[in-house]
């Protein structure tokens, strides 16, 4: 037995706690590995060997087939054109809808906290109301206005939505991130003789590049994994990847192509993945500060 | 003429009114401290000049012209904030030229204000700095420099110093002080809840205290003839010594009568007529309290002995009530030691207890 006198750091000792927790945590990240493993072994196998069932075996014959004919040739209904269609409509409609939605959050945010104006808290509990309705209630009224005014199915129709409904939680994350600014700093601008857009453009927004990153982030997985709204709002020529994913799995005749499906979703989910695994720190300062969208 | 004239204001929050008719006037070139605890309505009069708040009733003229509607930038003002205030992605040079490119001044005009003005500050070298790269007190230079760019006839400062260390605070102030005197006919509005910035750097000093001046006065009026007992406590440190007692008519004219105590007030300059019998607190300074063996006032014994340095200030108690003396810094005393105390009438101050205000 050590007679240690403490002193220094103190020793790190292994208990059978410890190694318990360990255990679980290795645990729980096989079981969440899971599904990812067989998605990426599925979809390097050919289909004689998905018969076979092993199904977390590594491919023997590797082959990156299924993958080409996800993006180029899969039949999405009567069209064989894969999913890089939709892949190139989601660009189409996730580039002008995050752009225009933070910067409509922005202004609405910096225009809540900073110029107090007159039925300003009215007006944010109205639109945080907004957010808390399901979408599913909107989506009648909305495709009737959006007929009556002639741009229903079209880019400009689903853009337009995406900009409406992130509103709320644009404005919310901009709101509270400028009602941590020093007010003297808006003070100190407008005594200097700013106005309204000079003090936003060359004082607020330049100090904003951590919330515009969490803004982006949020906004770009958030459009890039909408569903209903694509599928109702954009029209068959711009339908989203993701709902071209949906009708190359649903479409299917004959033998189901295992290996071509779970090759399609990781395409599908791959603006997202790339998004979390670049971002991942600021993701999750992002859900922190938003505290609506998870 | 004066520069800044506050007019009846009254301030709306929301459902709270601050300010019930407040009026104040500012000579010009004066400069004006207003002092109070917080939550006394300082600030919000300074950002009602500034412009920053708008006003529920009355007007503010600045410079002999009513802008009671107008925008900060159109008042003819600068201001300095505590916590600096500088825009973080700025250099310094843009800092303090953001107001005058906002004002479309023409580039070499720009640059010759900046230059002048960082030449004064001396903080020239700092010029192509960023404001995170500078430290508390070069902060707060630029941003008074950002102020002084703007060439302004009515300079506010709102607590510039506070978020300073003590050494940096008493270099700014005797600094900001130069630069009113250098700049001649600038009138400045300083606020602070510092009663050495107040006393050292005012022309007169506005004390406040809810909302409600408590009284305009130059250092020494509020010093030696406060107005009232809230002013007589909040200015001076240590604070002044109050004795609870009443006024008595002897052969020689009123006396001041505390227990057995009594001091002979026939020197006193009352302001108002003062009636015998009547409720009264006494207010002495401690520097106008003396331990001597010829005082008038004895069975005090010494409590406690605080060495400052330069001064010693010893409590002194009679089992009623205690009092600070302000001695030498050479004098030390023993606790428990008896002592006989020395008033100097001439040197007190009397408040009605009813009102609290001076008699």
């Amino acid at each position: 037995m050590s007679t240690a006198v403490p002193q220094g750091r103190r020793p790190h000792r292994l208990t059978a706690g410890r190694i318990g927790v360990y255990a679980f945590l290795v645990t729980a990240a096989l079981f969440f590995m899971l599904p990812l493993w067989i998605m990426v072994v599925t979809s390097l196998k050919p289909m004689e060997e998905i018969r076979l069932g092993n199904i977390l075996a590594l491919p023997a014959a590797m082959t990156f087939e299924a993958w080409i004919k996800a993006w180029s040739s899969a039949c999405t209904g009567l069209e064989c054109n894969g999913i890089s269609v939709g892949f190139w409509n989601s660009v189409r409609i996730l580039i002008p809808s995050v752009i225009l939605s933070i910067i409509a959050g922005a202004i609405n945010g910096y225009a809540l906290s900073f110029w107090r104006v007159k039925g300003a808290n009215v007006m944010f509990g109205v639109l945080l109301l907004g957010a808390f309705i399901p979408y599913q209630v909107f989506l009648y009224p909305l495709v009737r206005i959006f007929s009556l005014t002639g741009i229903y199915n079209s880019l400009t129709c689903i853009v337009l939505v995406h900009v409406i409904f992130g509103l709320p939680t644009m404005t919310l994350l901009f709101r509270n991130y400028y009602a941590g600014l020093p007010i003297e700093l808006f003070k100190a601008a407008r005594i200097d003789g700013g106005g309204f857009w000079s003090i936003f453009f060359r004082v607020i927004l330049p100090m904003s590049t951590p919330i515009l990153v969490v803004a982006t982030i949020l906004q770009v997985t958030g459009i890039w994994n909408d569903f209903i709204f694509g599928l109702t709002f954009a029209g068959r020529e711009n339908l989203p990847m993701t709902v071209q994913l949906n009708n190359i799995v649903n479409s299917t005749q004959g033998e189901r192509a295992y290996n071509v499906d779970m090759a399609a979703t990781m395409l599908a989910a791959l603006v997202p993945l790339v998004v979390y695994f670049v971002s991942g720190r600021w993701f999750v300062r992002g859900i922190a500060a938003g505290a609506v969208k998870g | 003429m004066s520069t800044v004239s506050v007019r009846d204001v009254t301030v709306a929050f929301e459902a709270v009114q601050v300010f019930d008719g407040l009026s104040l006037d500012i000579e010009e070139g004066e400069f004006i401290v207003l002092l109070g605890p917080s939550g006394c309505g300082k600030s919000t009069l300074l950002n009602a000049i500034a412009g920053l708040l708008d006003v529920a009733e009355g007007q503010i003229w600045i410079n002999g012209k009513n802008v009671t509607w107008e925008e900060p930038k159109d008042r003819g003002i600068a201001m300095v904030f505590q916590s600096y205030a500088l825009y973080p992605r700025m250099n310094v040079r843009e800092n303090m030229s953001f107001g005058l490119k906002m004002a479309k001044t023409p580039k070499p005009e720009i640059e010759k204000r900046v230059a002048k003005a960082a030449e004064l500050l001396q903080i020239t070298p700092l010029l192509d700095r960023r404001p995170d790269q500078l430290s508390g007190g070069q902060r707060q230079r630029v941003a008074i420099g950002r102020a002084l760019v703007r060439d302004a006839a009515v300079f506010l400062f709102d607590e510039p110093l506070s978020n300073l260390d003590a050494k940096l605070r008493n270099e700014l102030r005797v600094e900001i002080k130069r630069l009113h005197a250098r700049l001649g006919k600038t009138t400045m509005v300083y606020v602070t809840h510092d009663q050495i910035e107040a006393m050292t750097l005012a022309d007169r000093i506005v004390v406040m205290k809810e909302q409600k001046i408590q009284q305009i006065g130059t250092p020494d009026e509020i010093y030696h003839r406060p107005a009232n007992l809230f002013v007589a406590g909040f200015v001076g440190s240590p604070q002044m010594n109050f004795i609870k007692g009443r006024l008595e008519n002897t052969g020689e004219g009123l006396s001041f009568l505390a227990g057995d105590r009594r001091l002979s007030l026939s020197g006193y300059p009352f302001i108002t007529a003062p009636s015998s019998g009547q409720d009264v607190v006494l207010g002495v300074r401690p520097e106008h309290l003396e331990i001597s063996s010829t005082g008038i006032w004895p069975g005090f014994t010494v409590d406690i002995v605080e060495p400052m340095g330069a001064d010693t200030v010893i409590w002194c108690s009679d089992g009623v009530g205690s009092v600070q003396v302000r001695t030498a810094g050479s004098r030390r005393a023993t606790p428990g030691e008896s002592v006989t105390l020395h008033i100097d009438p001439a040197q007190v101050s009397l408040f009605a207890a009813e009102s609290g205000e001076r008699l």
